[in-house]
């Protein structure tokens, strides 16, 4: 069954008709060609899909596409603005965060939101932050350091809990 | 996938209208981190899912000293885990919830999903039924309102009728000089399905006897357990090495696990014995430092 959907992309209105099955992974792929989100496992483990769905990391593989229905998404295409790479993209390329890169994307949604919550987190806060995210090539020390990269070099904006 | 249909309703009227009048099965929708993939493995086959999120009332998350602690249906786990005075009254309901998943799955899995899946390994069920938690379930027939102990009937099984859906839970405000805690077992610190699990909440008089204690496990039955033993030889006695002892041993031995790919039987009885011990620790050290 079809359903319409219009949701807000990256700051762009979207519209399309979607199979009630779909996922919003599959809507984000396959129906709007935005194919930098990533899908490893198709079941909540990896956190491959991670996107932003209304300002919250969520998995895009474990919500349907209908679900999105006048939701704002964020996804790893919209992070660079103007050209210019977030700084925590930045602090990827750095520190060598990233080898094959399937994990990128969406480790780079979740660690931006995390940031935003807790700008000065510890290595032990970064380490459980990143835990749904997996990765099979880095080991993880080097995307670490990433993400405390990032976080010496933004200004230390009010923190809130519960990203 | 079996194609279906998806109607987000505003209102629980709607709801409850769509659910009386559904031909084929009818799925209620929260975060989806248990239906999605068994809709997409085919052990769940609705004709409809229906999406509960777009109801105001079922996203409510309120506390009152009086009242107590309202759940609504669709409230997330990470808004749990996150709230100021649930993390002071209800310690162990935190903690499970902000042990579910990842921060990614918190967002989405709600607290309400967690009760109606019935997994015997759902986090924040344990420290529920420590808590006293009641089910509000609406349905056909009206609203009805049950213990959430008597809300299990196995694994993926629960007393909700085809036509009902849970509402929301209520917890009764925290009794004085009373905590909380949940601890789990999983081989991997986040992201794992507790080996075993066990809640404890104990409440003290004036000085180090225990007016009454409440202990449930997870992971090691067919559903959520209650250890009436164990509660019983903790009340009115002082908690001493001993005492915590004693109540670990008939946790375990109330425990009925079983050998599967997470765990042997006899380990997880093990596992009992020591996290109720370390559960209840944890209660006399938080109100030794005086958060309660
Ligand atoms: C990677 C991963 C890790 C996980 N880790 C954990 C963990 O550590 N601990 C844990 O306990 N769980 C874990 N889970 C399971 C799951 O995330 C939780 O059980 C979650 O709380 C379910 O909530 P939900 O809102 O996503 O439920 P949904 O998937 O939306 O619903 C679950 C079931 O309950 C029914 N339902 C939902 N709401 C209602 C209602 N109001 N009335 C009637 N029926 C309803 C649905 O129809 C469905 O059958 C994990 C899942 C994944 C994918
Ligand atoms: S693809 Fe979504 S979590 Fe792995
Ligand atoms: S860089 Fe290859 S999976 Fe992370």
């Amino acid at each position: 069954m079809k359903q319409p959907l219009r949701f807000t992309v990256n700051g762009e209105e979207r519209a399309l008709f979607v199979d009630t099955r779909a996922t919003l992974i599959e809507a984000l792929r396959d129906g709007l060609g935005l194919a930098g989100t990533k899908e490893g496992c198709s079941n909540g483990n990896c956190g491959a899909c991670t996107v932003s769905l209304d300002g919250k990391p969520v998995l895009a593989c474990l919500v349907l596409a209908v679900e999105a229905q006048g939701s704002q998404v964020a996804t790893i295409e919209g992070l660079a603005r103007d050209g210019r790479l977030d700084p925590l993209q930045r602090a990827f390329i750095a520190e060598g965060g990233l080898q094959c890169g399937f994990c990128t994307p969406g480790l780079l949604m979740l660690a931006r939101s995390f940031l935003d919550q807790h700008p000065r987190p510890t290595e032990r806060e970064i380490r459980a932050a990143i835990s749904g995210n997996l990765c099979r090539c880095t080991g993880y020390d080097k995307i670490v350091r990433a993400i405390q990269r990032a976080a010496r070099s933004q200004p230390a904006a009010g923190a809130a809990a519960g990203s | 996938m079996r194609a279906f249909d998806y109607r987000a309703p505003t209102t629980l009227t709607e709801v409850l209208a769509l659910l009386a009048q559904a031909k084929g099965e009818v799925r209620p929708l929260v975060g989806g981190t248990d239906l999605i993939p068994q809709l997409r493995e085919g052990r769940k086959r609705p004709a409809l899912v229906l999406d509960l999120k777009r109801i105001p009332d079922l996203g409510r998350l309120e506390y009152d000293p009086d009242m107590g602690l309202r759940i609504g249906a669709a409230v997330t786990c990470s808004a749990v885990a996150a709230h100021p005075q649930v993390r002071r009254h209800y310690a162990a309901l935190a903690q499970a919830a902000a042990l579910v998943g990842s921060r990614a799955i918190q967002n989405r899995a709600s607290i309400g999903g967690n009760i109606c899946n019935a997994s015997p390994s759902a986090d924040t069920v344990p420290p529920l039924l420590c808590l006293s938690a009641r089910a509000f379930v609406a349905g056909g027939r009206g609203q009805r309102e049950v213990e959430l102990e008597r809300f299990f009937q196995g694994p993926g099984k629960t007393i909700l009728a085809k036509d009902e859906l849970l509402v929301e839970v209520v917890v009764p405000p925290p009794a004085k000089r009373s905590a909380s805690c949940y601890l789990r077992f999983t081989p991997r610190a986040e992201m794992d399905i507790a080996v075993a699990g066990v809640a404890a909440l104990i409440v003290l008089d004036g000085g180090r006897q225990c007016q009454e204690a409440r202990l449930a496990l997870a992971a090691v039955a067919p559903r959520p357990l209650r250890v009436p033993t164990a509660e019983a030889a903790l009340k009115g006695r002082a908690l001493d090495a001993q005492a915590l002892e004693e109540a670990g041993e008939l946790a375990a031995q109330a425990a009925q696990p079983i050998t599967d790919i997470r765990g042997g039987a006899e380990y997880r009885r093990r596992l009992v014995r020591v996290l109720t011990r370390q559960a209840l620790e944890q209660c006399l050290a938080a109100l030794q430092a005086g958060q309660r």
